[in-house]
């Protein structure tokens, strides 16, 4: 069979598909798909039915909430690579950026939503074993010698991207703290760490299932679902006394939902995410709310973290992702698999 | 009946005593740890995890890509050994080692190679996306992506008996005036049935559990684009334990009717040659 034999087939098998799409743009309900990164699984279900109920309670048909779940990188270049999201709901806005970079959306997109478009935040902290038998309080603690420290690759994950930073920014502040100590101190870190998973999820099954290493650098929101998951495990969270404001950011694709005539219940979703509705179900899903009554509502849920942002201390995240990340960057310099 | 080789005894009883002990503990132990694992909590728990709606949508994409990758490929497949087979023309290496091809490549270099001709980045993206065509994270794209790596199956098994089968019979039908296609039909066609058959449910078998291609071409949206190989990574990964090993088990139960299927016809057709000979 040849290449073009195998196109054409190609498109007689898309052609049923297209005839359902248009038909549902023209016709009743709407269909809406919401990219989003790992720990959000639990989130978007819960609130895609709200939305949906909310949605219908106007006097639109039901819609359909569809979502795809991953890597907070993979997923950008997925939609990059022509996956039809309506919505990113992704880790950091770096991963964002890159895709209104290939032009799918404003490139200001950030600032059309309250908050930095990010309805609700989270922070880093560690999760240890039953009873903290490292006795580990905060980020100094996990350089004693005999800490193994079990967080993903930074090249990968959002989420451990967060965690990089935020040590980093704790090792800013120790006395004496300069880049170069930042970095010393860094680089020990990840001595440490025997094994980088890619991401979030795959980090904490090692942790968790296969029972490697002391301490587990962690989304809040997956700390809390790792306790509710795995009782038996006796986990435990500890607080640092400083760390990183993590704001996943969300944004309406401005070609797909124009290209889908989407664009009015895309931004209605997003929108819902700053309602009371929303906000409460970010809280219950261990997400820190923007909005203050609801945080006031479940402060008992939030203990206060003193929280540095990447824009003060990192400049932003372009700039923290060249400096650190990208090839060449810090960590390629002090990570080196295999290597010492 | 005498051995081909006089091996002392120690050789000729122990070495399929070692391989059926490593076949033990390499395919059957873990096999029949899923299966464990899957009915850990009971058969309501399982056939719970597998009535859930995405998990029905995901056994029905894969049944429905497998049913229209395998029929390519059968045809495809059946074209390509005839081809190599019973005809000679320049370029016939070529043509054996690119059937080959799936079987060399990595299942996500399969995908990748799909990703850079029709994402919206590709050679035919900006072209495809004009017409609101949409290949890969659509169905179309996990067809092409099975397709890709499940048609060495039925050309392959096909292949060498063929040419051990030679042209004489095409010869002689042709000699007493039978067109190629009754040629084809009558001749050539029943000469392979049962390689057909067994090529056939192998391919079924790897197109239903194909993972690395299918993976980078899905887009893995749930209820839409995931397969149910997609569909146990996705239960696993949200600590839905026993969903992930009910559908698993599922699907290594296709494939093991489907190996089951296989090894009968093998028998009955072993049997009919042994009678024809």
């Amino acid at each position: 069979m040849t290449a073009s034999d195998l196109s054409r087939r190609a498109l007689l098998a898309a052609a049923p598909a297209l005839a359902a799409a248009s038909a549902a743009a023209q016709g009743a309900a709407q269909t809406l798909l919401n990219v989003s990164y790992d720990p959000t699984r639990e989130l978007y279900r819960e609130f895609n039915a709200a939305f949906a109920a909310s949605w219908a309670g106007r006097g639109n048909p039901r819609p359909t909430i569809n979502t795809s779940h991953g890597g907070s990188g993979r997923q950008a270049r997925s939609v990059i690579d022509g996956l039809a999201a309506d919505v990113l709901t992704l880790a950091l806005a770096y991963d964002i950026d890159e895709v209104a970079e290939r032009g799918f959306l404003a490139r200001d997109w950030q600032r059309r939503l309250p908050h930095n478009s990010s309805p609700y935040t989270s922070t880093i902290v560690l999760l240890v074993r039953r009873g903290n038998p490292k006795r580990i309080r905060d980020w100094g603690d996990l350089l004693q010698s005999g800490v193994s420290i079990v967080t993903p690759n930074p090249k990968t994950s959002g989420g451990a991207r967060w965690n990089y930073l935020a040590f980093w920014a704790w090792a800013l502040r120790q006395p004496g703290g300069n880049e170069r100590t930042a970095e010393q101190a860094v680089t020990q870190l990840y001595r440490q760490v025997p094994v980088l998973d890619t991401g979030a999820r795959g980090s904490l099954t090692t942790f968790v299932q296969r029972n490697v290493g002391d301490v587990f650098l962690s989304w809040e929101n997956e700390a809390h679902l790792a306790l509710q998951e795995f009782p038996q495990a006796g986990l435990e969270i500890v607080y640092p006394r400083l760390s990183i404001l993590a704001e996943p950011p969300v944004a309406v694709v401005d070609q797909n939902v124009d290209r889908r005539g989407t664009r009015v219940i895309a931004q209605a979703y997003l929108e819902h995410l700053y309602s009371t509705e929303g906000q409460q179900l970010a809280a219950k899903h261990h997400y820190r709310p923007r909005d203050a009554a609801v945080l006031e509502a479940n402060a008992a849920r939030f203990p206060r973290v003193e929280l540095v942002t990447v824009d003060d201390v990192f400049g932003g995240w372009q700039r923290a992702q060249a400096a650190h990340f990208n090839d060449g960057g810090i960590f390629d310099r002090i990570h080196r698999p295999g290597g010492r | 009946m005498r051995s081909a080789t006089a091996d002392p005894a120690a050789i000729r009883w122990g070495l399929p005593l070692l391989a059926l002990v490593l076949a033990t503990i390499i395919f059957a132990l873990p096999l029949a740890a899923v299966f464990a694992e899957a009915l850990r909590r009971g058969w309501g728990v399982a056939l719970a995890a597998i009535a859930e709606p995405d998990t029905l949508a995901a056994i029905q994409l894969t049944l429905l890509v497998a049913a229209i990758s395998v029929p390519v490929n059968t045809v495809g497949g059946i074209a390509a050994a005839w081809a190599v087979a019973k005809h000679d023309f320049p370029g016939k290496r070529l043509l054996v080692t690119w059937i080959e091809l799936p079987f060399s490549v990595s299942p996500v270099i399969s995908g990748l190679v799909f990703v850079l001709l029709f994402g919206a980045q590709g050679y035919f993206g900006p072209w495809l996306r004009e017409r609101d065509i949409q290949i890969i994270f659509a169905l179309p794209g996990l067809v092409l992506a099975t397709v890709f790596v499940t048609f060495p199956f039925v050309a392959r098994t096909l292949m060498p008996l063929m040419q051990e089968q030679g042209r004489s019979e095409e010869e002689a039908a042709a000699t007493l005036g039978a067109s190629g296609w009754q040629t084809f039909r009558r001749v050539t066609l029943p000469n392979v049935k049962w390689a057909l058959l067994a090529g056939v449910l192998l391919c079924n078998a790897r197109a239903m559990g194909e993972f690395g291609a299918v993976s980078v071409v899905s887009g893995h949206i749930r209820g839409q684009t995931n397969t149910m190989p997609l569909h146990v990574e996705i239960l696993y990964n949200e600590y839905m334990f026993a969903g992930a090993f009910a559908v698993a088990a599922l699907l290594a139960l296709l494939g093991v009717v489907t190996l089951g299927a296989k090894a009968v016809l093998e028998r009955a057709s072993e049997r009919r040659l042994g009678g024809a000979a």
